[in-house]
């Protein structure tokens, strides 16, 4: 048997398995849905920490979508997969997180806002005006503060289509049906947070690159 | 040559393109579209470097011990939610609507004359107005309540909203339906304010059972804007004059007789 065909009816009986800890868990026995949160929790961890950016937060959105997937357990069809269910809702609610979170530090920044020049405050510019020295850049810590940057720079949507289709691959439905838009409005919010991605971190892959090449970095 | 676009580049290497087989064939062919890719290929490498922690071999059953004894609530499965009392109610309400056209027209139907065919819009229209008078005052008190609510004390982070948004639920399934009736019935002004109604419903019904302060003011501030309220009382109040108009002068039909003997 190959690797694929093993990874595929490992895949199918975790769902069959699935199905069963929900009915038992509809049935009333609670416990059955330990072995969905113990199951799940690491993948579902690992989407909140790429949207939230930050652990406390990812802890937060794994708690809370286990809650309200209890809460939803009826809704849940049983011919669909609970772990792309359950990882949807964490999508949900990491959106209402991050939007809640940005518009707390926009009011908290809003004197700050209005650059002295007239110009539109993209946070894209920010990690512009906050380019390290050539030196420091070399320093692969240094371009993970810029990656880090540019992920929080993108809307909600985009790092939402990004994290699921770029990291997750997850398919273009699924994303749009988290996003609540069309396919083709998904496929331009993916390619919307590539391009951004690309304009405020080429120059620095670029600058490391060119210093492996001197052998500059270890 | 036509190159690729970036769109199209970013489309391909996120598999999503369309055409991907065409866009194949022309970097095979074409080195200038070939270094573009590689750039945005560096770019996103680059980002797959960046780590996510390990939350330990035992997180699942962190997370088991963090929420267990929230799960107070045992799941219900679809069908028990539609039993629910105030779906129930909900469900109910439509249903008496639905029952009392329906005898409203076999009342009025016997005899079968162009008088009588008159009579039954009257009557099925008069059991409309009635009706969704009673749905506008309803949503008209949700409203009002919501737009007043205020957090207990200034220090309070979230106010609870989730009796206004279970309430804009059930109104949400009646709305549709009286929406869907007005414009059967040619009501287009009817129609056009429940469905500014029915936007405002779905807000609140999609919003979360917590709000911050400040998304309290936003949802208040949307119901504000759109003068729903406003909209709701004069439709309310025009309905129910279109009632008092059409309630039947006092006639000695076969109905209003039996009635009589009855007594």
């Amino acid at each position: 048997m190959n690797r694929m065909q093993q990874s595929v009816d490992s895949t199918q009986a975790i769902a069959e398995s699935d199905a069963i800890a929900v009915e038992r868990t509809l049935a009333g026995d609670r416990d059955a849905y330990r072995v969905l949160v113990e199951r799940h929790s690491h993948n579902v961890f690992r989407l909140a920490y790429r949207m939230t950016g930050n652990r406390h937060d990812a802890e937060e959105v794994v708690q809370e979508a286990f809650l309200r997937g209890y809460q939803k357990l009826g809704q849940f069809a049983a011919r669909s997969n609970f772990g792309t269910w359950v990882y949807r809702i964490a999508a949900n609610y990491a959106i209402d997180r991050m939007r809640r979170r940005q518009k707390e530090d926009a009011r908290r920044e809003a004197p700050r806002t209005d650059g002295k020049d007239g110009m539109e405050d993209d946070p894209l510019n920010r990690v512009k005006d906050e380019a390290p020295t050539p030196e420091r850049l070399t320093q692969s810590i240094e371009l993970r503060k810029q990656m880090e940057h540019a992920l929080a720079a993108l809307s909600e949507a985009e790092r939402t289509a990004f994290v699921m289709r770029h990291w997750e691959g997850c398919g273009i439905e699924e994303i749009a049906a988290v996003l609540k838009s069309s396919s083709n409005a998904t496929k331009n919010t993916v390619f919307r947070a590539v391009q951004k991605l690309r304009i405020a971190l080429q120059p620095f892959v670029e600058t490391r690159a060119q210093a492996r090449a001197m052998g500059t970095e270890s | 040559m036509k190159h690729v676009t970036e769109e199209e580049l970013i489309a391909y290497r996120e598999r999503v393109a369309e055409q991907r087989s065409m866009i194949s064939e022309h970097l095979a062919a074409c080195k200038e579209c070939r270094q573009e890719l590689e750039r945005i290929e560096a770019v996103l490498e680059a980002l797959d470097s960046l780590p996510v922690p390990d939350p330990g071999a035992d997180y699942g059953r962190q997370v088991w011990k963090e929420i267990a004894p929230r799960l107070t609530v045992k799941p219900e499965r679809w069908w028990q939610v539609w039993l629910e009392p105030r779906r129930l109610a909900a469900a109910g309400a439509v249903l008496a609507l639905i029952v009392a056209a329906f005898v409203a027209g076999r009342v009025t139907n016997r005899g079968g004359t162009g008088d009588n065919v008159a009579s039954k819009e009257q009557v099925r229209e008069r059991v409309l107005v009635v009706a969704v008078g009673e749905h506008l005052g309803h949503s008209e008190r949700m409203l009002v309540e919501l737009s007043n609510a205020a957090p207990n004390d200034p220090k309070q982070r979230e106010v609870n909203i989730s009796a206004e948004q279970r309430r804009a639920e059930d109104l949400l399934q009646e709305n549709r339906l009286y929406r869907q009736t007005a414009l059967q019935e040619g009501d287009a002004g009817l129609a056009s304010v429940l469905d500014e109604l029915e936007r405002v419903l779905l807000d609140v019904a999609h919003s979360p059972d917590q709000v911050t302060p400040a998304q309290l003011e936003a949802i208040q501030k949307k119901i504000e804007a759109r003068g729903i309220l406003f909209k709701v009382r004069v439709v309310n109040k025009e309905l129910q004059q279109r009632q008092e108009a059409s309630e039947p002068a006092p006639s000695q039909n076969d109905s209003t007789k039996r009635k009589r003997s009855n007594i």
